[in-house]
């Protein structure tokens, strides 16, 4: 495997070259592959499997406007997913992306409906806005945690409750509810709120937008703080041992804080890219679960940055893919969650990787 | 028991080659070695851990060959290992049956008879345990005695002891020797396992010295002494004793006037403590562990807040200070827990030499951190203070222990320093690393650095020290000046004054 040690040069070591890049790579081939196993033995033909197999990969990158799909469900995965892995890397196990997701969504659609600015200002302010109610509302928990010993866990959990019945209450309220309708819908964001299209001079309906860009941007500048600065160190030596992190000065409540608001920050930020490139609007359940998928993303990304940005992609592709499947092949969108689920197991389990691919870890 | 031409290699490296060892009974067998000679990967071969490369392993002239530790157990070898392998919320008893419950019908566990069972060994080797005690309650000496009577239990002939004495105070290890020598004597064979020169030479028989893998010596104890040990350990001439000229003592660096700390639990772990640490002075604080050693160097470093009591470094008085502003005293602190503290064992080295510099302006500017700078410190250290790796950038979890120790050592006494608070500098750490951070501290007090010493080793105490005090129950009950006979102190150990 020449090309494998070739790649691994770039890496500080071998260990976290296999860790990060490898055992994803084969964890995933494997889960598709199981998965298609599954489809088999549950009855359908081999010429159904092969099928879904050949969509799920023309659905994801087999055109240009799948590539667009693509990418577009991997934008809010990336932000969010970005913001657990900061969590993971201070120890802390962020489980209120989607709340966080909710709280910055809604911040954004009022700032996007309600305000007239020139283009470019308005955008900046509903990324803004939005990232900061998802920092606000990530704090809450940080804050239990630093003051009280209150496991963010179970905080975040509770608090992703309160986001759900906060949204139906929200989207209740006579100034926010669209005109004219009686269900629980927003009114639409202003046209200069809008993350702009940026293959729109190909074809206006490649959905991909500057959103993704800002994504990218979003993973270097994560990738700097956590590895190049002292707020990173900060943050990493609390998360490997809380002891060694106050004997050397650090104030672990400030830290826990100040990571947990980053988290939040980037959740947020999910949510506001979401209404301003992709939904113009909320609706109950416009978080659809990304909190939860992105999770699993920054496991599969093995919580580094650069990991994330690939895991994101590779869920943003069997969400575009899986719907490809399902029209194509007629193959339950579901079977993609159970692909997604076995690729966290055997991302859990990186013994039984090394077990089954024995040759690629020589 | 006879080993005979055992060889163990993981990958290129020869853990152990070509060892012979024998082991009679009523006989106590010491075996020494610095960590990382093989001797653990040799015991774990006899417990059947591991299996041989070569090499037969006899048992009263019989060929054996174990699989697991079962199968060892089976066959009389057993073994104390240096972390006791107990379940902390289960009763003496039980824990000694667990894995080999005997039962009565219906698969209910036969605790009466097991308890009698228990009884009679702990009375037949003067173990004095009570079998329904739980075991989270008891000392750790008495843990140690569960774990003997766990192997007794199962009819060992040949007991192995890890590093027993690392984890008791000095009254248990008497106490421990007393346990060994009645185990002598109703004819069981002991391999005692140390690195521990004086205690090899007070209880063993025999002395097998291993070093790379390899037995370097046996000597007897009548016959030997410390340094020919050590240098057999080694490998090279040894100085035991840290050659340490008077010296003036300076101006007052540290005060402490009636120090108390209460304890979660509203007890009082230190109670009116003064004392006085001075220019080119060494003060030991001697103390069985456990009588308020470690909430005083936490309450000086600024890690626990003080509930009453003057703390003035430099003349100056500081008030609930935080752990890096005593830093940036020039106050050094060479935790007692280097794994838990004092390094982020995940950390490489580099990120482990800037563990609390990295926000001085050398090491970052505004939150940019200068990695650049930050290696060339740990290049420093490595080469400085003799820490043997072949990169900076591995994870400090994978040095030994000794190496550690020196990094962490290093860090702290590298960059501008006036006092060092030095807990339990050598602990685990191997002969030929305690010589070189003892000159190092004895080094830095020539300097005109004050330095505390706190550590539970006596000998060290008397050897560095300028003047000792002991600690007993959150109390000083006691001044010493340096040249004060061991046992006088002891006692006051003990707390008798």
């Amino acid at each position: 495997m020449k090309i494998f040690n070739y790649f691994g040069n770039y890496f500080s070591n071998r260990e976290t070259f296999q860790e990060i890049i490898v055992i994803p790579v084969f964890a995933t081939l494997l889960a598709i592959f199981l998965g298609l196993l599954l489809l088999i033995v549950s009855g359908s033909s081999n010429e159904i499997a092969l099928k879904a197999l050949i969509a799920l990969f023309y659905g994801s990158f087999g055109s240009i406007s799948s590539i667009s799909e693509t990418l577009t469900a991997a934008t809010p995965l990336i932000f969010a997913a970005l913001g657990i892995a900061v969590g993971f890397k201070a120890g802390l196990f962020n489980i209120g992306a989607e709340g966080q997701i909710i709280l910055g969504g809604m911040a954004a659609v009022i700032i996007g409906f309600s305000f007239q600015l020139p283009f470019f200002i308005h955008l900046i302010l509903i990324l803004l806005v939005g990232a900061l109610f998802g920092a606000l509302y990530a704090f809450i928990s940080g804050w239990l945690k630093a003051t009280t010993g209150a496991h963010e866990v179970i905080t975040t959990i509770m608090l992703n409750l309160i986001a759900y019945r906060l949204l139906d209450f929200f989207l209740r309220i006579p100034s926010i509810q669209k005109e004219g309708r009686n269900d629980p819908i927003s009114k639409s964001i202003l046209d200069t709120a809008e993350l702009p299209r940026i293959l729109y001079f190909l074809d206006p309906n490649l959905r991909v937008h500057m959103g993704f860009l800002i994504a990218i941007f979003a993973v270097l500048i994560v990738y700097w703080l956590i590895f190049y600065t002292t707020i990173g160190y900060e943050f990493r030596a609390v998360g490997k041992n809380l002891e060694a992190s106050r004997y050397s000065g650090i104030s672990p409540s400030m830290t826990i804080i100040l990571a947990m608001s980053i988290a939040g920050l980037l959740a947020g930020l999910a949510g506001a890219s979401q209404i301003a490139g992709v939904l113009g609007r909320a609706t109950p359940g416009f978080s659809a679960g990304i909190g939860f998928d992105a999770i699993a993303v920054a496991l599969l990304g093995r919580a580094h940055p650069i990991g994330v940005l690939f895991a994101g992609i590779l869920f943003g592709a069997l969400i575009a893919g899986g719907r490809q499947m399902q029209v194509s092949a007629d193959v339950s969108l579901d079977l993609i969650t159970v692909i997604q689920a076995l690729i966290i197991i055997f991302i859990a389990a990186p013994v039984l990787i090394r077990k089954l691919f024995p040759w690629i870890f020589r | 028991m006879k080993l005979h031409e055992i060889s163990k290699s993981f990958g290129p490296v020869k853990a152990n080659s070509n060892i012979n060892l024998t082991v009679d009974r009523g006989e106590i067998l010491g075996l020494l070695g610095e960590n990382g000679a093989g001797k653990t990967t040799l015991m774990n071969i006899l417990t059947g851990l591991y299996k041989p490369d070569s090499g037969k392993i006899l048992i009263d002239n019989q060929l054996r060959e174990f699989h697991n530790p079962r199968e060892a157990n089976k066959n009389g070898v057993g073994m104390v290992h240096q972390h006791f392998m107990l379940v902390p919320v289960f009763s003496v008893t039980e824990n000694i049956i667990l894995g080999e419950e005997p039962t009565k019908r219906f698969n209910k566990i036969d605790l009466e008879n097991a308890k009698n069972k228990v009884l009679k060994i702990s009375s037949e080797y003067k173990l004095d345990v009570d079998p329904d005690q739980i075991i989270e309650k008891l000392p750790v000496g008495i843990q140690q005695r569960v774990e003997i009577i766990k192997i007794l239990f199962r009819d060992a002939e040949i007991l192995i002891f890890d590093e027993p004495t690392a984890v008791l105070t000095p009254q248990e290890v008497v106490e421990f020797f007393e346990i060994i020598k009645n185990l002598k004597k109703t004819g069981k064979a002991i391999i005692f396992i140390t690195h521990k020169l004086h205690e090899v030479l007070e209880i063993c028989d025999r002395i097998n010295v291993l070093r790379r893998g390899k037995i370097v010596g046996e000597e007897y104890p009548k016959k030997t002494d410390k340094k020919k040990l050590a240098e057999l350990m080694v490998g090279r001439t040894v100085n035991l004793r840290t050659s340490r000229k008077k010296m003036e003592q300076g101006e007052v660096l540290l005060e402490v006037n009636g120090l108390s700390i209460l304890s979660d639990n509203k007890e009082y772990v230190l109670s009116n403590v003064d004392l006085k640490l001075h220019k080119n002075e060494i003060l030991g604080i001697a103390g069985v562990q456990g009588n308020g050693q470690t909430e005083l160097v936490e309450a000086l470093t600024g890690l626990r807040s003080v509930s009453s009591g003057k703390i003035s470094y430099f003349g100056k008085e500081y008030k609930n200070f935080s752990p890096r502003k005593i830093h940036q005293l020039g106050v050094r602190h060479i935790p007692e827990d280097r794994q838990k503290q004092g390094l982020i064992g995940e950390f490489s080295l580099t990120e482990n030499s800037i563990l609390n510099t990295y926000y001085e302006e050398e090491f970052s500017y505004n939150i940019t951190l200068n990695w650049t700078n930050a290696k060339i410190e740990a290049k420093k250290i490595i080469e400085k203070f003799d820490v043997r790796t072949n990169s900076e950038n591995i994870s400090a979890n994978k040095l030994s222990g000794g190496n550690q120790q020196k990094l962490l050592i290093g860090r702290e006494m590298s960059r501008s320093i006036n006092l060092l608070i030095a807990s339990q500098p050598t602990r685990g750490v191997d002969v030929g690393s305690i010589e070189y951070i003892h000159n190092q501290i004895v080094f830095a007090r020539n300097k005109g650095i004050g330095v505390i010493l706190n550590s539970t080793e006596l000998e060290e105490i008397i050897a560095l020290s300028d003047r000792i005090i002991v600690l007993f129950e959150g109390k000083v009950i006691a001044e010493f000046p340096s040249d004060t006979d061991p046992n006088i102190i002891g006692l006051a150990m003990a707390g008798e004054n």
